[in-house]
C-alpha cells in the first residue's frame, strides 16, 4: 500500500460513512463560531426543533463587529444598532442552547482564529470547522480545518458531522534557508504570487520545506491562515517538537496520561516519505523578498524591489483587463515603483497577523520612532485579550503609542472593516490583513498587503520602504 | 430546508470579469443582518450603485451605475448568470448565494468556482454549472449580442442550449444532484446515519480519549 499524505490520515480518522455516491460522513472535533454566520443556523436549528449534538465540542466568541476601543463596557459600547444586535444574537443563542462562549470583553475574547490555538482548543489531529474561511489557520498545528457556509454551521451543530467529499492532495514545498528579515506573511503571499488566487482550489495544501519547518508555529499559522487567499480551503503543516511545544499547557490542552497518549499519537501526524501527492509546488524561499500587494487580489503582488505591472506588456486579454482595472481602482501608474506608494493608514491585525511575535516584529520596527505626518491612522488590533494583555506586559503598547499609534482593543476591526475601523475613499492603506479586494477595508480603500514589519516600517516612513534594511 | 432545482429558462446575462470575490457579490455592511433574507437588492452593490450602501437605506432612491450590466434594462428579469473563472472567491459568507437567488438568478455558469462559494450555492438550490472555457466564450459571444438570449439549464440531462444550436454538458456530483432535484433536507438525511455517527464517537473515544472529555 503507498504511504499516505498528512491528509489522507486526517481523513481517514474522521470518516464515519463513505456513501455510494462519492460524498461522506466527516467527524467534526471542534467547531467555532461567531456571530455574523451563526445566527441563521441558529434559527434554523431552533425551527426544526434539533438541539446541538455535543455541546463541548462547541466555542464562540464575537470579533468581526466588536469596536475595538471601550470594550471592557459590554455589548452598550457598540454604536451601530444591527452591529449591536448581531452580538446580542449570538450572545443569546449561546445562552439558549448553552454553547461555551467568551462574550464581549472577557480577557479571553478575540478573533476565533487566534484564540482556537491560544486556548489549546485546537489541538493536532482533529478536525476544526468554522463559518470563516480564515479557519484554515488552524492547519498550522497538523489539524483538517476548514470554512464553510452557514447551512454547515448548522449541520454541525445538529450533526457533529460535515457531508464532504475529499480534495485532492498538494504539497508547496519552500525550500531554505529564508533571507534575513523574511517572514511567514512573506513567503505566504509570495506561494499566492507564483501559483494564483485559484491554484490551490479543489486541494488540501501541505506547506512543507525548510521554509515553513523553520517558521515558528505562529508564522505556520499565517502561512496556513492564507491557504485561502490561493483557492485551497486547507493549508496544513506537519507537526513537529513545535507544535507539541506549543500546545503544552493551554486550557484545553490534554494534561497528565492523555498528554502522553495525545503526544505518542500526534507524531505520526506528518506525510508518509513515500506518499503520493496529485500536484508538487517548490517555491526557492531563498530569494523571496518582503512582499506588497499592489492589485486587487492577492496574487497582485510583487516583492519590495519590484514594480507596478504595466498592462500593455500581457499578451493574455482577461489578465490584461484585470490589471488595468486593478491599476485604475488603485491609483497606481504602470511601472510605478512599489516604493514609490505613499500610504495613508496603517493596519497592524486580523486573524493573519495579530498575535504577540506578530506585535513584536513591528514594535522593534518602531521603538523610538515617529509615524510619518502624512499617516492619518497608524493602529495596532491584537488579536485577543489575552494577546493584548502579554503585550502590554512586554511594554508594546507604550513603543506603540509613543512613536504615534493607536493601541486598540482585540477585534477583525480593519481587515473587513464591520465595525467603525475603516477606510475612506481613495485612501492607501499598509495592512497586515489577508484581502485586497475593491472596498473590503471600507468602500473605494486601496488596500496593500505587508507583513507587521513592512507595515510598521511604511507607517514611519509614510511610503513603502525595504524593512531589511531598518533591522 | 434546500430549494429544488430542475430546470432554468431564461435570460443570460454576462458578467466578464474573472475572480469575483464574495466582497463584491455582497460587500459586509449588509452582513450584519441576522436573516437569510433582504440581500438581493445589494447584489454587486459597489457596482450596481454610483452612491456607497449601507443597511436600511432606500434602495430605489439610490443612483445606478449605468454602466454596469446588471442595470441593463434589457437583462431585466434575467434569471441565469454568465461568469468568467474563479467565481465566488473570498470568504465564506452564504449571504453571496443568498443575494444571488434572492435577486432572481436560479443558476450561474463559469468555467470554474471558489469550493466555499460552489458548495453553499448547493445548500440553497443555486445551480452553479461549470462549463469548459470554450463553451463559456460562446455563451458570452450570444449573451453580448445585440438582443439578450435565452437559455435552459436543464439538471436532469445536465445540458446547457441556446441559440444557435448551442449545447453543452456539464458534470455534477451524483448526491448533489438527487439533492438539488428533490429539495432534499441534507441534515434531516445525515441523522439517518446518527447510529454510525454513535459508533464512530465510542470508538474514537477508545482511540483519542482526550478529545472527549467533555
Amino acid at each position: 500500500m503507498a504511504g499516505r499524505t498528512l491528509y489522507d490520515k486526517l481523513w481517514d480518522s474522521h470518516l464515519v460513512t463513505q456513501r455510494d455516491d462519492g460524498s461522506a460522513l466527516i467527524y467534526i472535533d471542534r467547531h467555532l463560531l461567531h456571530e455574523v454566520t451563526s445566527p441563521q443556523a441558529f434559527e434554523g436549528l431552533a425551527l426544526a426543533g434539533r438541539t446541538p449534538w455535543r455541546l463541548a465540542a462547541n466555542l464562540a466568541t464575537v470579533d468581526h463587529n466588536v469596536p475595538t476601543e471601550n470594550q471592557s463596557a459590554g455589548v452598550s459600547a457598540i454604536e451601530d444598532p444591527t452591529s449591536r444586535l448581531q452580538v446580542q444574537t449570538l450572545d443569546q443563542n449561546c445562552d439558549a442552547f448553552h454553547v461555551t462562549q467568551f462574550k464581549m470583553g472577557d480577557p479571553r475574547a478575540g478573533i476565533v482564529h487566534v484564540i482556537g490555538p491560544e486556548q489549546g482548543a485546537t489541538l493536532p489531529g482533529m478536525t476544526v470547522v468554522c463559518g470563516d474561511s480564515h479557519t484554515a489557520t488552524h492547519g498550522a498545528f497538523g489539524a483538517l480545518a476548514h470554512g464553510i457556509g452557514t447551512s454547515e454551521v448548522e449541520h454541525v451543530l445538529a450533526t457533529q458531522c460535515l457531508v464532504a467529499k475529499k480534495m485532492k492532495n498538494m504539497r508547496v514545498t519552500v525550500t531554505g534557508p529564508l533571507g534575513f528579515g523574511v517572514t511567514a506573511k512573506d513567503v505566504i503571499l509570495a506561494i499566492i504570487g507564483q501559483i494564483g488566487t485559484a491554484g490551490g482550489t479543489g486541494y488540501a495544501i501541505e506547506f512543507a520545506g525548510e521554509g515553513i519547518q523553520s517558521l515558528s508555529m505562529e508564522g505556520r499559522m499565517t502561512v496556513c491562515n492564507m491557504a485561502i487567499e490561493a483557492g485551497a480551503r486547507v493549508g496544513l503543516v506537519a507537526v513537529d517538537e513545535k507544535t507539541i511545544e506549543y500546545v503544552q499547557g493551554r486550557p484545553y490542552s490534554p494534561q497528565g496520561a492523555d498528554w502522553d497518549r495525545a503526544v505518542e499519537a500526534w507524531t505520526d501526524l506528518v506525510s508518509d516519505s513515500d506518499a503520493q501527492f496529485d500536484h508538487e509546488v517548490v517555491v526557492d524561499g531563498t530569494v523571496i523578498e518582503p512582499q506588497v500587494s499592489w492589485g486587487t487580489n492577492p496574487e497582485m503582488v510583487t516583492g519590495i524591489s519590484g514594480h507596478v505591472p504595466n498592462p500593455e506588456a500581457i499578451d493574455d486579454p482577461i489578465h490584461r483587463g484585470a490589471t488595468e482595472r486593478a491599476l485604475k481602482y488603485m491609483g497606481l501608474e504602470p511601472n510605478q515603483p512599489i516604493e514609490s506608494i505613499r500610504l495613508d493608514r496603517v493596519f497592524i491585525g486580523s486573524c493573519t497577523n495579530s498575535r504577540i511575535e506578530d506585535l513584536r516584529e513591528a514594535a522593534q520596527v518602531v521603538d523610538g520612532k515617529r509615524v510619518a505626518d502624512s499617516v492619518i491612522q497608524a493602529m495596532v488590533v491584537p488579536g485577543s485579550g489575552l494577546v493584548k494583555e502579554q503585550a502590554e506586559k512586554e511594554g508594546l503598547d507604550v513603543i506603540f503609542r509613543e512613536a504615534g499609534f493607536e493601541w486598540r482593543d482585540p477585534g477583525c476591526s480593519m481587515c473587513l472593516a464591520m465595525n467603525a475601523d475603516r477606510l475612506g475613499p481613495g485612501e492607501h492603506c499598509a495592512s497586515t490583513s489577508n484581502r485586497n479586494f475593491e472596498g473590503r477595508q471600507g468602500a473605494g480603500g486601496r488596500t496593500h498587503l505587508v507583513s507587521p514589519a513592512m507595515a510598521a516600517a511604511a507607517a514611519i516612513a509614510g511610503h513603502f520602504v525595504d524593512v531589511r534594511e531598518w533591522l | 430546508m434546500m430549494q429544488q432545482f430542475v430546470k432554468e429558462t431564461g435570460l443570460v446575462v454576462p458578467l466578464d470579469r474573472a475572480n469575483v470575490d464574495t466582497d463584491q457579490i455582497i460587500p459586509k455592511q449588509y452582513l450584519k443582518s441576522i436573516k437569510r433574507t433582504g440581500f438581493g437588492v445589494n447584489l454587486f452593490d459597489d457596482w450596481r450603485y454610483l452612491d456607497p450602501g449601507e443597511p436600511g437605506m432606500d434602495h430605489t432612491k439610490r443612483r445606478l451605475n449605468p454602466d454596469f450590466v446588471l442595470n441593463d434594462s434589457r437583462f431585466s428579469g434575467a434569471s441565469i448568470l454568465l461568469a468568467r473563472d474563479n467565481f465566488g472567491c473570498g470568504s465564506s459568507r452564504e449571504h453571496a448565494p443568498w443575494a444571488i437567488l434572492e435577486y432572481g438568478f436560479k443558476a450561474v455558469i463559469a468555467p470554474s468556482y471558489a469550493d466555499i462559494f460552489f458548495n453553499n450555492s448547493f445548500k440553497n438550490g443555486l445551480l452553479p454549472v461549470i462549463l469548459a472555457e470554450n463553451e463559456v466564450d460562446t455563451l458570452f459571444a450570444l449573451a453580448t449580442g445585440e438582443t439578450p438570449v435565452e437559455i435552459t439549464v436543464d439538471l436532469q440531462s445536465q445540458t446547457v442550449t441556446g441559440p444557435e444550436g448551442f449545447s453543452a454538458s456539464f458534470d455534477i456530483d451524483p448526491f448533489r444532484k438527487t439533492c438539488l432535484l428533490e429539495g432534499l433536507d441534507e441534515i434531516g438525511l445525515s441523522l439517518k446515519d446518527a447510529d454510525s455517527i454513535k459508533a464512530y464517537e465510542t470508538k474514537r473515544a477508545v482511540d483519542a480519549p482526550w478529545l472527549f472529555r467533555d
